[in-house]
Protein backbone atom coordinates (compact mmCIF):
# COMPACT_ATOMS: atom_id res chain seq x y z
CA UNK A 1 0.00 0.00 0.00
CA UNK A 2 0.98 3.55 -0.42
CA UNK A 3 3.52 5.14 -2.66
CA UNK A 4 6.26 5.65 -0.12
CA UNK A 5 7.98 3.50 2.41
CA UNK A 6 8.96 5.78 5.27
CA UNK A 7 11.04 4.95 8.32
CA UNK A 8 11.68 7.63 10.92
CA UNK A 9 13.56 6.96 14.13
CA UNK A 10 14.61 9.35 16.87
CA UNK A 11 17.89 8.74 18.67
CA UNK A 12 19.67 11.20 20.98
CA UNK A 13 17.58 14.09 19.70
CA UNK A 14 18.30 13.39 16.04
CA UNK A 15 15.64 11.90 13.81
CA UNK A 16 16.94 9.68 11.03
CA UNK A 17 14.62 9.23 8.07
CA UNK A 18 14.71 6.71 5.26
CA UNK A 19 12.28 7.07 2.37
CA UNK A 20 11.62 4.87 -0.63
CA UNK A 21 9.42 6.40 -3.31
CA UNK A 22 7.78 4.51 -6.13
CA UNK A 23 8.45 6.55 -9.27
CA UNK A 24 9.87 5.78 -12.73
CA UNK A 25 12.01 8.95 -12.73
CA UNK A 26 11.95 8.94 -16.52
CA UNK A 27 14.72 11.20 -17.87
CA UNK A 28 14.46 13.21 -21.08
CA UNK A 29 16.71 10.67 -22.85
CA UNK A 30 14.79 7.65 -21.63
CA UNK A 31 11.45 9.26 -22.48
CA UNK A 32 12.63 10.11 -26.00
CA UNK A 33 13.54 6.48 -26.67
CA UNK A 34 10.16 5.32 -25.42
CA UNK A 35 8.31 8.08 -27.27
CA UNK A 36 6.68 9.39 -24.10
CA UNK A 37 7.04 12.54 -22.01
CA UNK A 38 9.77 12.75 -19.45
CA UNK A 39 8.49 12.66 -15.91
CA UNK A 40 10.46 12.78 -12.70
CA UNK A 41 10.12 14.07 -9.17
CA UNK A 42 11.00 17.75 -9.03
CA UNK A 43 10.52 18.56 -5.36
CA UNK A 44 10.45 16.69 -2.06
CA UNK A 45 9.47 18.28 1.24
CA UNK A 46 9.22 16.80 4.71
CA UNK A 47 7.45 18.44 7.62
CA UNK A 48 6.76 17.84 11.29
CA UNK A 49 3.61 19.80 12.04
CA UNK A 50 4.00 23.08 10.17
CA UNK A 51 7.77 23.00 10.34
CA UNK A 52 9.77 22.04 7.28
CA UNK A 53 12.62 19.66 8.09
CA UNK A 54 13.75 18.71 4.56
CA UNK A 55 13.34 20.65 1.33
CA UNK A 56 14.90 19.38 -1.88
CA UNK A 57 14.56 20.50 -5.50
CA UNK A 58 15.46 17.46 -7.58
CA UNK A 59 16.49 16.59 -11.13
CA UNK A 60 15.86 13.66 -13.45
CA UNK A 61 18.98 11.94 -12.14
CA UNK A 62 17.62 10.48 -8.94
CA UNK A 63 17.42 6.72 -9.47
CA UNK A 64 14.24 4.93 -10.47
CA UNK A 65 12.21 4.36 -7.30
CA UNK A 66 14.56 6.74 -5.49
CA UNK A 67 15.79 6.17 -1.98
CA UNK A 68 16.62 9.11 0.28
CA UNK A 69 17.95 9.43 3.78
CA UNK A 70 18.20 12.56 5.87
CA UNK A 71 18.44 13.70 9.47
CA UNK A 72 17.03 16.55 11.51
CA UNK A 73 16.65 17.75 15.09
CA UNK A 74 13.78 19.25 17.05
CA UNK A 75 11.23 16.42 16.93
CA UNK A 76 10.41 13.57 19.30
CA UNK A 77 9.07 10.04 19.23
CA UNK A 78 5.37 10.01 18.39
CA UNK A 79 5.52 13.19 16.27
CA UNK A 80 4.15 12.76 12.80
CA UNK A 81 6.50 13.20 9.86
CA UNK A 82 4.79 14.12 6.60
CA UNK A 83 6.58 13.73 3.28
CA UNK A 84 5.31 15.18 0.00
CA UNK A 85 6.65 15.02 -3.52
CA UNK A 86 5.57 16.57 -6.77
CA UNK A 87 6.64 15.52 -10.27
CA UNK A 88 6.97 17.20 -13.65
CA UNK A 89 3.44 16.19 -14.68
CA UNK A 90 2.09 18.02 -11.61
CA UNK A 91 1.13 14.89 -9.71
CA UNK A 92 1.76 15.06 -6.00
CA UNK A 93 1.67 12.52 -3.21
CA UNK A 94 1.71 13.12 0.54
CA UNK A 95 2.15 10.42 3.15
CA UNK A 96 2.81 10.44 6.88
CA UNK A 97 4.54 8.26 9.42
CA UNK A 98 4.94 8.51 13.18
CA UNK A 99 8.49 8.96 14.42
CA UNK A 100 9.59 5.93 16.44
CA UNK B 1 -14.10 47.63 -0.86
CA UNK B 2 -14.71 50.75 1.21
CA UNK B 3 -11.92 52.79 2.65
CA UNK B 4 -12.28 51.64 6.23
CA UNK B 5 -12.05 47.98 5.32
CA UNK B 6 -9.08 48.67 3.12
CA UNK B 7 -7.19 50.26 6.04
CA UNK B 8 -8.10 47.33 8.24
CA UNK B 9 -6.68 44.92 5.73
CA UNK B 10 -3.47 46.93 5.59
CA UNK B 11 -2.98 46.74 9.35
CA UNK B 12 -3.67 43.02 9.32
CA UNK B 13 -1.16 42.46 6.52
CA UNK B 14 1.49 44.44 8.40
CA UNK B 15 0.87 42.43 11.55
CA UNK B 16 1.15 39.04 9.88
CA UNK B 17 4.04 39.81 7.57
CA UNK B 18 6.92 39.53 10.09
CA UNK B 19 5.68 36.14 11.25
CA UNK B 20 5.62 34.90 7.67
CA UNK B 21 9.08 36.22 6.95
CA UNK B 22 10.67 34.59 9.97
CA UNK B 23 9.25 31.14 9.22
CA UNK B 24 11.29 28.81 7.05
CA UNK B 25 9.71 28.52 3.64
CA UNK B 26 10.07 25.90 0.96
CA UNK B 27 11.99 27.08 -2.09
CA UNK B 28 11.51 25.48 -5.49
CA UNK B 29 14.91 26.05 -7.09
CA UNK B 30 13.60 24.68 -10.37
CA UNK B 31 11.35 27.73 -10.56
CA UNK B 32 13.61 30.33 -8.95
CA UNK B 33 16.77 29.20 -10.80
CA UNK B 34 15.62 27.43 -13.99
CA UNK B 35 19.02 27.70 -15.72
CA UNK B 36 20.73 25.55 -13.09
CA UNK B 37 18.90 22.48 -14.35
CA UNK B 38 19.78 23.09 -18.01
CA UNK B 39 23.50 23.64 -17.42
CA UNK B 40 25.71 21.05 -19.14
CA UNK B 41 28.77 21.50 -16.96
CA UNK B 42 29.22 21.63 -13.20
CA UNK B 43 30.85 25.08 -13.44
CA UNK B 44 27.93 26.49 -15.44
CA UNK B 45 25.41 24.99 -13.03
CA UNK B 46 27.21 26.47 -10.02
CA UNK B 47 27.35 29.84 -11.77
CA UNK B 48 23.63 29.70 -12.59
CA UNK B 49 22.81 28.95 -8.97
CA UNK B 50 25.25 31.06 -6.97
CA UNK B 51 26.92 33.41 -9.44
CA UNK B 52 30.67 33.87 -9.69
CA UNK B 53 31.80 32.27 -6.46
CA UNK B 54 35.18 31.12 -5.19
CA UNK B 55 34.33 28.30 -2.82
CA UNK B 56 36.79 27.18 -0.17
CA UNK B 57 37.70 23.50 -0.38
CA UNK B 58 36.86 22.44 3.16
CA UNK B 59 34.14 21.10 5.43
CA UNK B 60 32.09 19.37 2.72
CA UNK B 61 32.23 15.62 2.22
CA UNK B 62 30.88 13.64 -0.71
CA UNK B 63 30.81 9.89 -0.22
CA UNK B 64 30.36 7.41 -3.07
CA UNK B 65 31.72 4.02 -4.08
CA UNK B 66 35.06 4.28 -5.94
CA UNK B 67 33.64 2.01 -8.62
CA UNK B 68 29.90 1.83 -9.13
CA UNK B 69 28.96 -1.37 -10.98
CA UNK B 70 25.40 -0.23 -11.67
CA UNK B 71 24.93 3.37 -12.80
CA UNK B 72 21.19 3.04 -12.38
CA UNK B 73 21.36 3.47 -8.62
CA UNK B 74 24.62 4.83 -7.26
CA UNK B 75 24.50 5.49 -3.51
CA UNK B 76 25.92 8.91 -2.60
CA UNK B 77 26.04 10.97 0.57
CA UNK B 78 26.65 14.69 1.08
CA UNK B 79 27.78 15.67 4.58
CA UNK B 80 28.80 18.88 6.26
CA UNK B 81 28.84 20.44 9.74
CA UNK B 82 28.88 23.98 8.34
CA UNK B 83 25.75 25.97 9.29
CA UNK B 84 24.22 26.22 5.85
CA UNK B 85 21.55 28.12 3.98
CA UNK B 86 21.61 25.86 0.95
CA UNK B 87 23.46 22.80 -0.34
CA UNK B 88 23.79 21.87 -3.99
CA UNK B 89 24.92 18.60 -5.55
CA UNK B 90 26.29 18.09 -9.06
CA UNK B 91 27.94 15.44 -11.25
CA UNK B 92 29.81 15.53 -14.57
CA UNK B 93 28.57 12.30 -16.19
CA UNK B 94 24.95 12.94 -17.17
CA UNK B 95 23.77 15.30 -19.95
CA UNK B 96 22.94 18.00 -17.38
CA UNK B 97 24.89 18.53 -14.18
CA UNK B 98 22.49 19.39 -11.37
CA UNK B 99 21.13 16.60 -9.20
CA UNK B 100 19.65 18.18 -6.08
CA UNK B 101 19.54 21.62 -4.47
CA UNK B 102 18.53 21.62 -0.83
CA UNK B 103 17.09 24.53 1.06
CA UNK B 104 18.40 23.87 4.57
CA UNK B 105 16.01 24.32 7.52
CA UNK B 106 17.21 25.45 10.96
CA UNK B 107 17.13 21.98 12.54
CA UNK B 108 18.60 20.07 9.63
CA UNK B 109 21.65 17.88 9.94
CA UNK B 110 23.48 17.95 6.64
CA UNK B 111 23.76 14.24 6.03
CA UNK B 112 21.91 13.68 2.81
CA UNK B 113 21.89 10.23 1.22
CA UNK B 114 20.31 9.40 -2.13
CA UNK B 115 20.59 6.97 -5.00
CA UNK B 116 21.27 8.56 -8.36
CA UNK B 117 21.60 7.65 -12.03
CA UNK B 118 24.97 8.15 -13.68
CA UNK B 119 26.24 7.45 -17.17
CA UNK B 120 29.23 5.17 -17.58
CA UNK B 121 32.47 7.08 -17.05
CA UNK B 122 34.12 5.69 -20.19
CA UNK B 123 32.00 8.27 -22.03
CA UNK B 124 33.92 11.11 -20.43
CA UNK B 125 37.40 9.60 -20.26
CA UNK B 126 37.02 8.00 -16.86
CA UNK B 127 36.84 11.29 -15.03
CA UNK B 128 33.65 10.87 -13.07
CA UNK B 129 33.37 13.48 -10.36
CA UNK B 130 30.71 14.42 -7.84
CA UNK B 131 30.67 17.97 -6.47
CA UNK B 132 28.80 19.46 -3.52
CA UNK B 133 28.63 23.14 -2.61
CA UNK B 134 27.54 24.47 0.76
CA UNK B 135 26.28 28.04 0.97
CA UNK B 136 27.12 28.91 4.56
CA UNK B 137 25.09 31.18 6.79
CA UNK B 138 28.32 33.19 7.02
CA UNK B 139 27.82 34.13 3.36
CA UNK B 140 30.82 32.06 2.24
CA UNK B 141 30.83 29.06 -0.05
CA UNK B 142 32.43 25.68 0.57
CA UNK B 143 33.10 22.83 -1.84
CA UNK B 144 33.70 19.10 -1.58
CA UNK B 145 34.42 16.64 -4.38
CA UNK B 146 34.94 12.97 -4.91
CA UNK B 147 35.93 10.91 -7.92
CA UNK B 148 34.34 7.69 -9.04
CA UNK B 149 34.08 5.25 -11.92
CA UNK B 150 30.79 4.01 -13.25
CA UNK B 151 31.04 0.65 -15.04
CA UNK B 152 27.58 0.42 -16.52
CA UNK B 153 25.59 3.52 -17.30
CA UNK B 154 22.20 4.08 -15.75
CA UNK B 155 20.59 6.55 -18.10
CA UNK B 156 20.17 4.28 -21.11
CA UNK B 157 17.22 2.43 -19.54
Amino acid sequence: MGNMKIKAKEKNGVVGVKVLIKHDMLTYDQAKKKGVDANFITHITAKVGDKIVYDASTSQFLSKNPMLKFKFKGAKKGDELTISWVDLSGKSVTESKKIK
Amino acid sequence: MNRRNFMGFGVLAMATLPAVLSAFESIDFRKTKPDVWKAKTVDDAIKALYGDIKPEEKGVKVKAPKVASNGGAVPVTVKSDIPAKTVAFFQNMDPESAVVVWNVPEDAVIDYFMKIKLKATDENGGNGELTAIVEGKDGKFYIGKTKLQVAKGGCEG
